[in-house]
């Protein structure tokens, strides 16, 4: 395995070298550097040009330049000595501090719109699968077929028009929603959930009619209340909602009859709620360290829990419990971000207009973590969405493809006909399979998404690494392509190693040469 | 797109073809059309698409051949309209499809983007592909070290996204002022990686089989086994992962023109339409719903011919039809394959 692993980074790192040449090569040739000083009519053009070209090597032939470059780069390599030397741009800022502020926005639009496309598409594609040959599977089928053929600049407009200046406007207006639109969202959503729990054709009308009716009711309240201007649970509404966490984390785990599980789920729910009393003050004076303690303090909660109260059969104890704590705790921080929405959004730079669609951060704005957060959330909403369809509607295809293959399987059968209730059937043997081809088209999926930011940074003015290259590559600027590509590369390498790595992990027909 | 990295197999249940094919006599290429032919959206698909070339070519003219369209796409005419076209009582109007800012009648413009995109989606679609099967065939039928070299090249190119690498040649044909059979020749010449590793995949499996060794016995060369014999059994693969490189072609033209690094004013392209009109969205919206249709359009249609065209030469991933909509549901699912690989791929 050592020696694999070895031999993987090993071909990795002459695969980046070779592959940082092509690109040098191409990109020094795809224009001329000089060009806007040749272009303007300063006095003193021809010292201009002699000092980049000095400054820049610029005499010496691409290919040559290239072992330069690299020695440069090289240094990067030698810990703590902060000797990273990757060129300076045409403006004669050096390369290695520009690069670390665009990457943070770019990673944080790809980190998210990846796990966010890999939950939403594994979820419905595993309803497909299961509903399959349903109004639901056809509808999804499609709306793949749509979402592969939508380029990602064209979608960004359509939300920029319509999602952003559309609810900015319902918000100025009083946030109340029209009747004809509240009618038509709860009949939406008693169609897809008739679709998904499916049964006998009065248990469908049923569903039907009471989902059509509650969604109807709650949005007849948010409407009435103008909930989106001041949003919030409440203890109430927290209180439903956690209930619901319960039920449904538990029904996924073990099943609702595991009683111990059952236990379990629900005292971590009441620790969560208690603490969403006790911590309100603790919240205000919070930083994003404090959250992240404070969620993992709920994790831990959760898995003690379920260790004390498991019985016999600890580990879907502990497993229901980890789930609610965590899951709980997010939505007790939901609830405080809720309540610092007022405040956000009648702040003097936003306006009244919270939704962005330029840029990462408002500037200017201070806050504390709950006001800077809801400010991120709001610019980085859009690009993500526009960023995650394409890959979301993929990982719905493999998921539904992936779960049919293993349904089929000869383990399967053997599960059911030992009696196996169905929840275990899917959720033990049959998702855990599926997982390993996903595992693969994660690496390739990074990949194309880092590729795709390029665009969705130009559409939305974020100055992320994508948007440094596309600059860059207009003026010819060298040395930036080649940090952003540097970065890319480096992060697709080792996504692709991973997956392989989690595929030997994961399957253990795989055997690592 | 769709063919990721997982292998594609097929399933092990489900007919395997009609038995009444064989015993009319249908040669195989007749038995791939019939099937083709079966399968509505991807007719119907094809059909659109030959009537959108037909329509966009003879509109605008090609080369230097005048169109039937009365404007060009570089002429300004008087000052900017709202569309004209009306569907009932059908009447095409002065502009059918309005004017931009400047006046310049945006039907042609359209027209000539449509074309263009259509060139760069056939370029990149034949040659791509080409290049590929050239690699993959020769890295497959070969193995050793020249499927090593050959691999290691394909990772290298592999490891830069395509936008990023199109992003530089484009940049490259756009300074130099060159055309857009330039731009997508040179596009072609680095979009042939995922087809290389498909072909390769299957010339691996196809050189062991008993044909080839008889075509060996028969004293035939290595090029005549490679392209006489494993190559047309290997068309399947290539034709199907051919169609989805001209999806993916359409995009990455117009993500690169709407970057401003492929197609560049005066030529017209759907992406640099986008690009140029986006801001007037409110205004004129017309400016953005005619390309954004049209780039739509031609992808979709590309994608169910290239699904249609799956289904064709691989009848044993489809299930047994009972209704016309469940083929299509599951024409549209990549098969992923759970038999394990003797080791990932290095």
């Amino acid at each position: 395995m050592a020696a694999y692993i070895a031999r993987r980074i090993g071909v990795s790192i002459l695969i980046l070298i070779a592959a940082s040449f092509i690109m040098y090569v191409l990109a020094a040739g795809s224009g001329d550097p000089l060009r806007d000083l040749r272009g303007g009519n300063a006095a003193n053009e021809a010292q201009l040009i002699a000092a980049r070209v000095s400054a820049l090597d610029l005499d010496v032939p691409a290919p040559l330049r290239w072992f330069l470059w690299l020695g440069g780069a090289a240094k990067c390599l030698v810990p703590f000595a902060n000797s990273c030397d990757l060129g300076l741009t045409l403006d004669n800022a050096p390369v290695a501090t520009i690069l670390p502020t665009a990457m943070v926005s770019t990673l944080q639009l790809v980190t998210v719109a990846t796990v966010v496309a890999i939950i939403l598409g594994v979820v419905i594609g595993i309803v497909t699968a299961l509903r399959q040959y349903s109004g639901f599977d056809i509808a999804t089928t499609f709306l793949s077929f749509f979402l592969f053929s939508l380029p990602s600049f064209l979608i960004a407009v359509l939300l920029k028009e319509f999602i952003a200046i559309g609810f900015n406007d319902f918000l100025q207006d009083g946030a109340a929603i029209p009747a004809w639109l509240i009618v038509v969202i709860a009949l939406v959503a008693g169609l897809i959930w008739m679709v998904l729990i499916g049964g006998s054709r009065r248990r469908r009308l049923i569903v039907f009619g009471v989902s059509a009716v509650a969604t109807g009711a709650v949005l007849v309240y948010v409407s009435l209340t103008s909930w989106f201007l001041f949003p919030g649970l409440g203890p109430v509404g927290l209180l439903v909602v956690l209930a619901g966490v319960v039920f449904i984390t538990t029904s996924l785990v073990s099943g609702l009859a595991n009683r111990r599980a059952l236990l379990a789920s629900a005292i971590t729910a009441a620790f969560v709620y208690i603490a969403f009393f006790v911590l309100q003050g603790l919240f205000t004076i919070s930083s994003a360290f404090t959250l992240i303690f404070i969620a993992v303090a709920a994790l831990v909660v959760g898995i003690v829990v379920g260790f004390l109260v498991g019985g016999s059969d600890r580990g879907q104890a502990v497993r229901a419990g980890a789930i609610t704590g965590i899951v709980s705790m997010l939505l007790v921080f939901l609830d405080r971000f809720m309540q610092a929405w007022p405040s956000y959004v009648e702040s003097g730079r936003i306006n009244g207009r919270p939704i962005a669609t330029v840029g990462s951060g408002t500037p200017g704005l201070t806050g504390d973590v709950w006001v800077t957060g809801i400010d991120s959330f709001t610019h980085l909403l859009l690009p993500t969405i526009a960023l995650l369809l394409i890959s979301f509607a993929q990982y719905t295809r493999y998921a539904r493809a992936g779960l049919l293959e293993v349904l089929n399987q000869d383990y399967i059968r053997t599960a059911r006909a030992k009696g196996l209730p169905e929840r275990t059937v899917i959720m033990r043997h049959a998702f855990r399979n599926m997982l390993i081809p996903i595992a693969t088209i994660v690496a390739t999926d990074v990949g194309a998404l880092l590729g795709g930011a390029v665009i969705t940074e130009k559409v939305f003015a974020i100055s992320g690494m994508g948007n440094l290259f596309a600059t860059a590559l207009g003026r010819t600027d060298l040395n930036p392509i080649m940090g952003y590509f540097i970065v890319i590369a480096i992060v697709a390498i080792a996504f692709n190693f991973l997956a392989d790595l989690a595929y030997a992990a994961l399957d253990p027909r795989v055997r690592v040469r | 797109m769709s063919q990721g990295m997982l292998e594609v197999t097929p399933e092990p249940h489900g007919p395997t073809g009609d038995r009444s094919d064989a015993v009319a006599g249908k040669s195989q290429g007749r038995i791939i059309f019939d099937r083709f032919l079966q399968n509505r959206i991807s007719v119907v698909s094809l059909f659109v698409l030959v009537l959108i070339v037909l329509f966009a070519f003879s509109a605008t003219g090609i080369g230097p051949i005048p169109g039937w369209w009365k404007y060009d796409y570089r002429s300004l005419n008087d000052q900017a309209g709202a569309p004209t076209l009306s569907l009932w009582p059908f009447a095409l109007g002065e502009h059918p499809f309005g004017q931009n800012r400047i006046g310049v009648d945006y039907f042609a413009l359209v027209m000539r983007g449509i074309q263009n995109s259509l060139i760069v989606m056939v370029v990149i679609g034949g040659l791509g592909t080409v290049v590929g099967t050239v690699v993959g065939a020769i890295a497959g039928y070969y193995r050793g070290w020249v499927d090593a070299v050959l691999m290691r090249i394909t990772d290298v190119f592999i490891v830069i996204p395509a936008i990023v690498i199109g992003a530089v040649v484009g940049q490259t044909a756009g300074s130099g002022g060159l055309g857009v059979w330039f731009l997508s020749i040179l596009l072609a010449l680095v979009s042939w990686m995922s087809i290389a590793r498909l072909v390769r995949a299957e010339f691996l499996s196809l050189r062991e089989r008993e044909f080839v060794e008889a075509a060996r016995v028969a004293g035939a060369s290595d090029l005549r086994i490679i392209f006489k014999h494993i190559l047309p059994n290997a068309v399947g693969v290539v034709i199907v992962s051919a169609t989805l490189l001209a999806a993916s072609a359409i995009l990455l033209e117009t993500g690169l023109s709407y970057l401003g690094y492929g197609i560049r004013s005066p030529e017209s392209s759907l992406g640099l339409l986008i690009s140029d009109n986006q801001s007037a969205f409110s205004t004129r919206p017309w400016l953005y719903w005619w390309p954004a249709l049209f780039i739509v359009s031609l992808a979709l249609l590309v994608n169910f011919v290239g699904d249609g065209l799956r289904d064709a030469f691989d009848p044993r991933q489809k299930r047994f039809k009972r209704r016309k909509m469940r083929e299509f549901v599951e024409a549209a699912q990549p098969q992923v394959s759970l038999k394990a690989p003797k080791s990932p791929t290095s």
